[in-house]
């Protein structure tokens, strides 16, 4: 007889556990009165004093730019940081299809309780029931403020707003502004901050990237941030900081965020003491452009409202060399409406891209290296006419036009599914404070509303829920107690934080190897798409991480980087980024091992269904993964979830 | 296919800059312009060269970021984002001339990067819609005419790149300041501000060392979202009616 | 980037679109006296009689109302004032814009390609210079009108005699012609450009627009019509 030892996950290799840990601030009592008992219960701040007080706010996406317009017209004094030239244009400007709120305009049978119901359930489980609630409640309070703003929402003839339904739900929830939602939210949001730039109650930051948080007494009292154009690494302290710097798809390399989209925000913080919680949760979006060659630097989504009109399928026979339209009805497989009867083409995004992703792998996929399926719109276009489907999603068509040089019109779109957004990110509270006193975190940067996988069009419902609706309420409650002792440029934390960059900076200028930063970047985003993508497994994930680890040390050892620190220096940024995304991807890849389920945008080959679905494991994992830095190998914390309102089953598309 | 550049380089602001020619070979068509330099970058950087600085983001055509004169013509001979112009569009063996904006009120930061703060200190005058979070009604008690929402969001979808400055041989930026008048200003809710709106972003977009209109049309040829050209005369006729009002 | 400093800033009203609504309005100003002129010198095709009693009687318009020449003096301060305050305006406009095209050293872009733009007409890229032309025209063409100061091919108590005679001679009906052919190109752009500085277009393009129809049929118009007295004389020998 041989004695069992207890069951030791494999990930343990690599991590240390410790305590769970719980949200000290999370609201009791009956669900529709958390939120409102919450704010009753705040500190407010008197106007007088809060000119007093100031806020350091990191990004100008709909989080940054809607939390720093409002603190500013609060009576804050904000000062503003991005890294482009302008706050106009951050990343959130690119999200197409548009943004849920519980008006039940369509008379469908929507509600607060039902969006926060969708929601729950859409992210597998894996977020907290108060939190979602909260962003159900002020949904209906975004759409309000936006249109006050001048946003352009799509109308109907009677002059009232119109809606769309999105992937994952059954009502039609989803405001929208043509293909150009997040263009228009965040255009709203910058003109609100701009407004407060003009009254001085904001100081703008442009091309300005955050390299260090700075804390000071066990808080976080300020930021380091270099001068993109002088090189410049200035010191900026105050009361309070928010990070609102966005995902780390990224880490990726080919993904459909901005190519300036970086952790190095957040992933400072969480070197600083902030837990990262959930890394793992990786969105893959199932509408973009395939790749088509390997000089590609980054992949471009086309909206999945495409998929209310649009049909997908594949040819029936393997390796089908025909032209789509040489391809009969019959011999043609609408898998998603084929499996999925209930929501058709409209199932989750994590669902619809395993599946396109399965059909290739067994050899159904189409155009070049048979990585894609087509979305083809030849019904729509027959039932709705040509000038209808034009004014729904003629943008969207001449995108496709323009990088692929086909006319979507006349020939099917090819899809392939992308990295598009991270679940995961800095572990907030209900007040979306980090377990770092004063570190505030809004947006995607953090991890909290989403789950395991996000909804289609929730992404600015939660950034603007977060910036106009929470964080003003959350945040004067932390600052009703200051304004907290100033903190001077020579204090001993501020001098160490500015010294950390600078040697990181000098550092990285004298390596004056011979690979290029890009070839790091892609090297790394490689391995995180084979073996933390769409599907993973123990086998490949332990591997990842020797792998990323070896090319980590070879990048410090052998990245070129030209140039000085005193100049507009493009390599250097982004070497700054790329060498913390090593970091991050390592956590990935640990986070991803650690959790032997599988759940919305995670998903373990090891644990499925007899036909291939996702299988969750609510006894073992049913807890938020917050992981705490160091420096030979990271701590996790688990933070259990318990559901009052939402009863905990697996998701059904079927 | 394999081309030639000549890019203008200019280490910073106070540098004379000059066209510098460099090849690029084994392009494909399917990249895009920013992709091509991109391989360029690459090749620059492991000769120990300076890479080209230029700026993107986005790479999708919304974000207003790139943007780079090519030949001569704002974004290049296509009327899209430069991001989304492609090799296609130009020939193998050609020749490729690639300059920053020039325009007084976007200074040259380096290389193909131009300082374009002056738009948003346009906006910052006026506009936008004084909207204190928290105090908005229920979006639907005010209806907006269908025809009324779609030209205001046509004009709302301008993406700050400039462009239409970088082709105005006046330098003025004045189809991104109409753009602005003409997307509140369609709206109900930006009555009340109208008068000022007009008044503040003219004014700041004269401050900025824009030059005038002379109404011959390049801005919105060369636009990549199609601002129409109507939009300046309706921002002339709200700045008369404003100016006949004294509101100035 | 600095908070804007609105105290710094210029008024609206001395703004370059102020300066455009001045410009439009002397322009329509002067077409307006175009078009009346126009019609006066076409009065030539009714012989010499009929013209020159309808110049004199120019000099009575609105009598006893008016003094003698006193319609005539108003026309002349309105026409002088608008030519003022249109080349203020252009002069001021001009040096604006250079400023903001950003130069660098003489050129702006250094390609030599597409230097005439997308879709630029010639007539736009003939205001500034046809302008001055055109000045120089007016100069001239005022200092002819003076009383037997400046009379090429003779002088006459007679206008229609005075016309003949100058317009006898080939050198004064080429100068004749390149004023016109400026005032032509001048208004192809200009009535359009006016029209819509002040507020008039409602097309999406330059090209597009009825107004730049309108505009070159306008030009055509006034420059044919200026054009036939000259040309009737010259190549047919009218009025000898």
């Amino acid at each position: 007889m041989t004695i069992t030892e207890p069951y030791k996950n494999p990930s343990e290799q690599f991590h240390a556990l410790g305590d769970d840990i719980h949200d000290a601030k999370a609201p009791k009592g009956p669900i529709e009165k958390r939120w409102d008992d919450h704010k009753f219960n705040a500190k407010l701040v008197n106007p007088a004093n809060r000119r007093k007080i100031s806020v350091l706010v990191v990004g100008t996406g709909l989080a940054g730019a809607s939390a720093a317009a409002t603190l500013g017209e609060a009576g804050y004094h904000v000062k503003s940081f991005c890294y482009q030239d302008s706050p106009r244009r951050a990343h959130s400007i690119a999200a197409q299809g548009g943004i849920n709120a519980a008006k039940n305009y369509r008379n469908d049978g929507d509600s607060i309780y039902r969006l926060f119901y969708d929601t729950v359930k859409g992210g597998d489980f894996r977020a907290r029931e108060s939190n979602v609630y909260r962003l159900a409640q002020v949904s209906v309070n975004i759409i309000d403020q936006c249109v006050a703003q001048g946003v352009p929402f799509a109308r109907e003839y009677g002059g009232l707003l119109d809606n769309r339904s999105f992937g994952g739900v059954q009502v039609s929830r989803t405001f929208y502004a043509r293909g150009q939602t997040g263009q228009q939210l965040l255009i709203g949001a910058y003109q609100a901050l701009e407004r407060q730039i003009a009254a001085g109650t904001v100081e703008m930051n442009t091309r300005h990237e955050m390299l260090e948080l700075i804390m000071v007494d066990d808080r976080a009292r300020g930021i380091v941030v270099r001068d993109m154009v002088t090189g410049e690494i200035e010191t900026h302290t105050a009361d309070a900081v928010v990070l609102a710097s966005g995902g780390y798809g990224n880490v990726f390399f080919l993904s459909t965020n901005a190519m300036g989209c970086n952790t190095t925000a957040t992933w400072r913080a969480h070197r600083k003491g902030a837990y990262f919680a959930n890394p793992c949760y990786t969105q893959i979006h199932p509408t973009c452009i395939p790749v088509s060659g390997d000089y590609q630097s980054k992949l471009t989504l086309m909206s999945e409202s495409l998929r209310n009109d649009g049909r997908i399928w594949v040819p029936e026979k393997m390796n089908d060399e025909r032209l789509a339209s040489e391809i009969p009805e019959d011999e043609r497989d609408y898998y998603l409406e084929r499996i999925y009867p209930a929501f058709g083409n409209l199932v989750p995004r994590d669902i619809a891209s395993r599946a396109a992703k399965y059909q290739c792998d067994a050899g159904k996929g189409v155009g070049p290296g048979g990585l894609g399926v087509y979305l083809d719109f030849a019904d729509a276009i027959e039932r709705l006419g040509r000038p209808a489907v034009e004014a729904k999603y003629g943008n969207l068509f001449d995108m496709y036009a323009q990088i692929t040089g086909e006319d979507p019109y006349t020939e099917p779109m090819r899809i392939y599914p992308a990295v598009h957004y991270t679940m995961g990110g800095l572990w907030v509270d209900y007040d979306l404070q980090s377990n770092l006193t004063g570190l505030f975190v809004a947006g995607e940067a953090n991890f909290s509303e989403h789950g395991a996988n996000r909804l289609g069009a929730s992404a600015l419902m939660q950034g603007l829920a977060d910036g106009y609706f929470v964080l003003p309420y959350t945040l004067a409650n932390y600052l009703a107690d200051g304004p907290f002792e100033k903190v001077d440029d020579s204090h001993a934390a501020v001098v160490e934080a500015r010294q950390a960059v600078e040697e990181r900076i000098t550092t990285l200028l004298a390596i004056n190897g011979t690979r290029t930063v890009d070839s790091y970047h892609k090297e790394l985003g490689q391995i995180m798409w084979d073996y933390c993508g769409m599907e993973r497994t123990e086998e490949g994930l332990t591997k990842a991480i020797g792998m990323i680890r070896d090319l980590k040390v070879d990048f410090w050892a052998n990245v070129k980087v030209t140039g000085v620190n005193e100049e507009l220096n493009q390599t250097l940024e982004r070497a700054g980024r790329v060498a913390d995304f090593f970091e991050l991807g390592e956590l990935m890849c640990i986070d991803a091992l650690n959790r032997r389920e599988s759940c919305g945008g995670h998903f373990r080959a090891e644990s499925q269904t007899e036909d291939g679905e996702a299988l969750r494991h609510d006894d073992e994992f049913a807890y938020v993964s917050a992981w705490e830095y160091g420096d030979k190998q990271p701590t996790l914390h688990k933070e259990p979830l318990e559901y009052e309102y939402v009863e905990m089953k697996s998701r059904s598309y079927k | 296919m394999n081309i030639t550049v000549r890019v203008w380089r200019q280490k910073n602001a106070d540098d004379k800059g000059k066209m510098v020619t460099y090849g690029v070979e084994n392009v494909s068509e399917h990249m895009s312009f920013l992709e091509m330099l991109d391989v360029l970058n690459e090749q620059l950087t492991l000769s120990g060269d300076d890479p080209i600085a230029f700026d993107h983001d986005c790479r999708e055509g919304i974000c207003g970021a790139c943007g780079v004169v090519i030949n001569g013509q704002a974004h290049g001979p296509q009327t899209t984002t430069t991001c989304q112009l492609h090799m296609r569009s130009f020939e193998d063996g050609a020749v490729i001339d690639i300059e920053p904006w020039r325009a007084g009120a976007f200074p040259v930061v380096k290389d193909l990067v131009v300082d374009r703060g002056a738009f948003d200190r346009i906006i910052q005058a006026g506009g936008f819609i004084s909207a204190p979070t928290g105090s908005a009604p229920e979006a639907n008690n005010l209806p907006v005419p269908k025809e009324d929402a779609d030209h205001a969001f046509e004009s709302a979808t301008c993406i700050g790149c400039g462009a239409c400055v970088a082709a105005c041989p006046n330098g003025s930026g004045m189809l991104f300041t109409a753009a602005k008048i003409t997307h509140l200003g369609l709206l109900p809710q930006g009555q009340p501000e109208r008068d000022s709106r007009v008044i503040g972003m003219i004014e700041q977009h004269d401050h900025e060392g824009f030059g005038g209109c002379t109404n011959i049309g390049e801005c919105t040829s060369s636009c990549p979202k199609g601002i129409p050209l109507d939009t300046i005369s309706r921002l002339n006729r709200d700045l008369l009616g404003a100016l006949a009002k004294g509101k100035a | 980037m600095a908070t804007i400093q609105t105290a710094k800033r210029p008024s609206a009203k001395r703004s370059t679109v102020a300066l455009k609504y001045s410009m439009a309005v002397s322009g329509l100003i002067m077409l307006g006296y175009l078009l009346v002129h126009m019609y006066g010198n076409l009065k030539f095709f009714q012989g010499r009689e009929k013209f020159d009693s309808y110049l004199e009687g120019l000099d009575d318009i609105l009598y006893p109302y008016l003094p003698h020449e006193g319609a005539l003096w108003i026309i002349r301060i309105v026409l002088t004032a608008a030519l003022v305050v249109h080349v203020y305006a252009a002069v001021t406009l001009w040096r604006r814009n250079k400023a903001a095209a950003g130069f660098v050293g003489n050129t702006r872009y250094h390609t030599k390609q597409n230097k005439t733009g997308v879709q630029r007409s010639y007539a736009s890229f003939t205001m500034r210079w046809g302008g001055i032309i055109l000045l120089l025209f007016i100069i001239g063409h005022v200092a002819q009108m003076l009383p037997n100061w400046l009379s090429p091919g003779g002088a006459s108590d007679s206008k229609y005699d005075r016309v003949v005679n100058g317009f006898e001679l080939w050198w004064v009906v080429l100068l004749y012609t390149i004023g016109l052919v400026a005032v032509g190109f001048h208004l192809a752009h200009g009535f359009w450009s006016a029209l819509t500085t002040l507020g008039q277009n409602h097309s999406s393009t330059r090209r597009s627009s009825r107004l730049t129809a309108v505009s070159i049929g306008l030009a055509v118009i006034i420059a044919g019509g200026f054009l036939t007295v000259p040309f009737a004389i010259f190549f047919f020998g009218a009025g000898s």
